[in-house]
């Protein structure tokens, strides 16, 4: 497919590297003057400990600086330009009011080590939201150290193995059903299990037997995902729960999907030994091109004293770190976590309010099925079950024509959307996964179905326009083969020539 | 509720579309026990007035207006303006993980600077796209001694961050294997390199040196790495100040070097988010945890960046992977691109050297603990008065004096761990001197 006319502007679209950038002399900064005499680096510290530069380092003005991450910000896309349909993603709008929040200068330069007198603020913010998702989870008790969810996995099950341990014997295998999200198997091993995988059944669930036949004294845990990655509700979560009980295990859950849940059901209700959610997908912190979360990890009492330290404590009115756990599993972490996300997420509790997170995950449901409604008649929907929070398409129909997932995805770049996750669940064929979220309105998911139904029409007539897709990013599909062939991750002058 | 963009009209026709009619319809099929009985006891919602005056209101509870003298991991210093516009430009904090190339090549070029500058100032050949902080990077980078090399017992100095070894304490524990510390030599404050090589065992995966170490003091980065590599074992290199990284020959030696970002830009946050990295030598980029971004070309030839060597990260490799981050710490990590890219080569330098003589003033007749060589931070016994009785003198003249080193070593309990930055004034530190002289 030629690109007609397409040009690359050069300024904006052709914004070389810092490092190509780079002119000697330029800069970009002016220190204050110095109020002390200047030390001598070789004396300070050694001629042998001081490096003579930072060999190839970039020098700019700032107003190359400011232009040159401007431009390379223009060459993404965001929630703030649009839908951004990522199943098990939760893009949800990113209030702005939390950024604000979190700018409060006395909580933004808090010091971890200042006295716990003069922290007060910060740890009732973080005793508050632990309260909060406690009371939401369905839990008795919360933690906030993990830095995301992945880490909140490891802490739950790292609890699990101190809980077990601490009655003899913290057992060998964790099981995971197939439509896990690749986190939990990684999880389960780091933290010193074996993986036994289980077949989902052909509703795309988690089968009661199936976990019967597989758990015995060896099996430490099930982590299950609830919703899973199908966006199906578990319907038989309470009997899954009770097989594992009666034989000692444990149920793990894992939240990232918890914004089909949050006023509608409990975790803690509904079985749950111990969960975690990510801060940054149902309570909306920004991703932020990948990162930075936080993971809460909900615990039943049973689990509470091997918590990660130290755990807030209410003495004479003041809180206080209470650092003598002695069944806690140690630190995961240092410090307390993630406090500038934990100050996002509570803001977007604040501004919900009780009901108006049962409001938000009712519109979440809304839009899930109201995409799938619109779409069905033109894509195969991956299993028949009711969707919650997000609907899994097979690219079943458009395979016929040559035509796959990662096809579709690219050719709705074009059409300037963000695609669905690609792939995943992995027990799908050529998975199409479509999260909207309740903060896009019905307009822009309209527009986002009248895309994919329009390419459902190309790969009928010219499945080549879609193969080829994209056709109007400023880079044409990235070759993303011979980059990891050859990786070069780094530029170098001579590389560079 | 404001963020709910959608009309009751619009619900209804999406109901109908669906073939509901009512909301509640969309979880019947959810077993009736597993539902909420009772409402949420979360208190209504909140206008953003009224969000901010309860922000502003847990902020008035907190320490504002004073000095600062605390180090420690986590650092004071200047963030230039840019980093927040940076960062707060819609476009890099509201997009997601970088799968999708072509909508994502910002942030993936990005990233490839980022990776790039921390190879220029580590002296390493490889680096990944962040970690969650310094001591989870800390942690990581054992484990990936361990997959090097096939063992798994890790020496820690005893003058390494202790938050930090609580980490890796954690992670070793339940993955069966185990951590062995080394003790610090009482007079340099310096790791008892002498003492780890009659410790070292070829058992061992990795020794860890922290450089400044959690003292402030400079480690001998190269004598450490004979005597790893004598044994067969690696070297991680930890750091906690980046700002040092200005002025310190980088460790070369270091098979693989695991630090804290947080001095670039990024606020203390009361100990969070922050950004962690690893960096390596290019042989061992198939153990590295996390995302790497990569250079290649779109298919038209022009140049582009997606992520790269994915075969090492839990999403295609599951229990098999190096790791299982899957977040890391990209818009902190952004922002730190941002601030190196404001000070650059002369800038950082020059910066490190405030930091120097701010603190080598500070430290003028002052009682050191010990005497090996600091960068911005150092131990200093108060001479006339406990460490408590010091602290408390200088909160009253609005100084956070520094970290009391009761907490972590008993048999330092008559000390506090100090640190000067560009940030402090000098008549904040004649008023620290007055009372640790
Ligand atoms: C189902 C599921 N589990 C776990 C994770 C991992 O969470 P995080 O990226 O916060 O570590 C994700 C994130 O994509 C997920 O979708």
């Amino acid at each position: 497919m030629p690109t007609l006319g397409k040009v690359r502007p050069h300024p904006t679209q052709n914004e070389p590297l810092l490092f190509e950038l780079s002119r000697p002399g330029k800069r970009g900064y002016q220190l204050p003057p110095l109020d002390v005499p200047e030390a001598s680096p070789e004396e300070a510290l050694g001629a042998e400990n001081v490096r003579r530069e930072i060999e190839d380092f970039p020098e700019l003005s700032e107003v190359e600086v400011l232009r040159h991450f401007t431009r390379l910000s223009t060459w993404n896309y965001a929630i703030d330009l649009g839908m951004f349909p990522l199943g098990s993603c939760t893009m949800k709008y990113n209030p702005r009011i939390n950024e604000a929040a979190a700018r409060v200068e006395p909580l933004a330069w808090a010091h971890p080590y200042q006295p716990e007198e003069l922290s007060q603020g910060a740890m009732e913010i973080i005793a508050t939201l632990e309260q909060y998702l406690a009371e939401i989870f369905g839990m008795s008790e919360v933690t906030l150290q993990p830095a995301a969810g992945a880490h909140g996995e490891y802490t739950g099950i790292m609890l699990i193995r101190a809980y077990l341990a601490a009655q003899g014997n913290p057992r060998k295998v964790v099981l995971v059903p197939d439509s896990a999200h690749g986190t939990n198997p990684a999880t389960a091993v780091i933290a010193g299990y074996e993986v036994k995988t289980l077949a989902s059944n052909d509703r795309g669930m988690t089968d009661p037997a199936a976990v019967a036949a597989a758990v015995n004294e060896d099996v430490a845990a099930l982590m299950i995902t609830n919703p899973n990655t199908l966006g199906v509700f578990e319907e038989h979560i309470e009997e899954i729960a009770e097989i594992l009980h009666a034989k000692g295990a444990q149920l793990y859950m894992d939240g990232a999907n918890l914004n089909a849940l949050v006023g509608v059901a409990r975790p803690g209700d509904f079985g749950v030994d111990v969960l975690h959610a990510n801060l940054h997908k149902t309570f909306s912190t920004p991703h932020g091109g990948g990162g930075p979360g936080a993971g809460a990890v909900g615990v039943k009492p049973h689990l509470a004293p091997f918590l990660p330290v130290p755990r807030l404590k209410r003495e004479g009115g003041l809180l206080r770190w209470d650092y003598d756990r002695p069944q806690s599993i140690g630190r995961v972490r240092a410090f307390y976590g993630n406090f500038g996300v934990m100050i996002r997420a509570l803001a977007y509790i604040l501004a919900h309010g009780g009901e108006g997170l049962r409001r938000a995950t009712l519109d979440a449901l809304l839009n899930a099925n109201y995409v799938r409604a619109r779409l069905e008649p033109y894509y195969q929907i991956a299993y028949p079950s009711r969707s919650m929070h997000e609907c899994v398409f097979s690219d079943a129909r458009q395979e016929k024509r040559g035509v796959r997932t990662m096809d579709i995805a690219k050719r709705l770049l074009d059409y300037g959307f963000h695609p669905y996750t690609v792939s995943f669940p992995l027990i799908v064929h050529g998975a199409m996964m479509i999260e909207p979220t309740e903060t896009e309105p019905k307009a822009e998911l309209d527009a986002f179905c009248d895309a994919l139904i329009a390419i459902a029409q190309e790969v009928e007539e010219n499945p080549e326009l879609v193969k080829s897709a994209p056709h109007s990013t400023r880079v044409s599909r990235v070759d993303e083969v011979s980059a990891a062939r050859k990786p070069r991750v780094r530029w170098t002058r001579e590389a560079a020539g | 509720m404001r963020y709910l963009p959608n009309s009751d009209a619009d619900r209804q026709a999406m109901l109908a579309a669906c073939g509901l009619s009512s909301l509640e319809d969309l979880y019947r099929h959810v077993p009736e026990n597993a539902l909420i009985r009772e409402p949420l006891k979360i208190p209504p919602g909140m206008s953003e007035y009224e969000i901010m005056a309860y922000f502003r209101a847990q902020a008035e509870k907190m320490a504002h207006g004073y000095a600062s003298f605390l180090g420690a991991g986590v650092y004071a210093h200047y963030r230039p303006v840019l980093c927040d516009v940076i960062a707060q430009r819609g476009e890099f904090l509201t997009s997601y993980t970088p799968y999708q190339a072509e909508y994502a090549q910002g942030t993936l070029q990005s990233i490839f600077e980022f990776q790039t500058l921390i190879c220029q100032l580590t002296g390493m050949e490889v680096a990944n796209a962040s970690m969650y902080d310094g001591s989870t990077a800390v942690a990581e980078a054992a484990m990936m001694a361990y997959r090097i090399t096939g063992r798994s017992k890790f020496f820690a100095p005893l003058n390494l961050h202790p938050e930090y070894r609580q980490v890796l304490d954690t992670a070793a524990h339940n993955a069966r294997m185990s951590v062995a510390t080394y003790p610090y030599d009482a007079a340099t404050g310096q790791a008892d390199l002498a003492a780890l090589e009659r410790l070292l065992d070829e058992e061992t995966a990795c020794v860890i040196l922290q450089s400044p170490n959690f003292f402030g003091v400079v480690e001998d980065v190269r004598a450490a790495a004979e005597i790893a590599h004598r044994r067969g074992a690696l070297l991680v290199v930890v750091f906690t100040e980046a700002v040092s990284l200005g002025l310190l020959e980088p460790p070369r030696d270091a098979d693989i070097v695991a630090g804290e970002l947080q001095s670039f830009a990024i606020s203390p946050s009361y100990g969070g988010p922050f950004a962690g990295v690893i960096a390596t030598k290019e042989k061992y980029i198939r153990q590295i945890p996390g995302r790497l971004a990569g250079e290649t070309r779109d298919q038209d030839g022009n140049r582009a960046f997606c992520l790269t060597l994915s075969t090492r990260e839990q999403h295609i490799r599951r229990e098999k992977a190096t790791s299982n981050i899957c977040t890391n710490q990209a818009l902190v990590a952004l922002m730190a691109t941002v601030f190196l890219s404001v000070y650059g080569k002369q800038g950082l330098r020059e910066l490190a050297v405030q930091n120097l003589s701010k603190a080598h003033y500070l430290a003028g007749g002052l009682e050191l603990r010990f005497t090996g060589k600091f960068f911005n931070e150092f131990v200093v016994k108060p001479r006339r008065m406990t460490p408590q009785q010091a602290l408390e003198r200088l909160l009253e003249k609005k100084i956070l004096g520094g970290v009391a080193l009761a907490r972590f070593y008993p048999e330092l309990a008559d000390c506090l761990l100090v640190c000067a930055t560009e940030m402090n004034r000098r008549e904040d530190m004649d008023a620290l001197k007055e009372v640790l002289a």
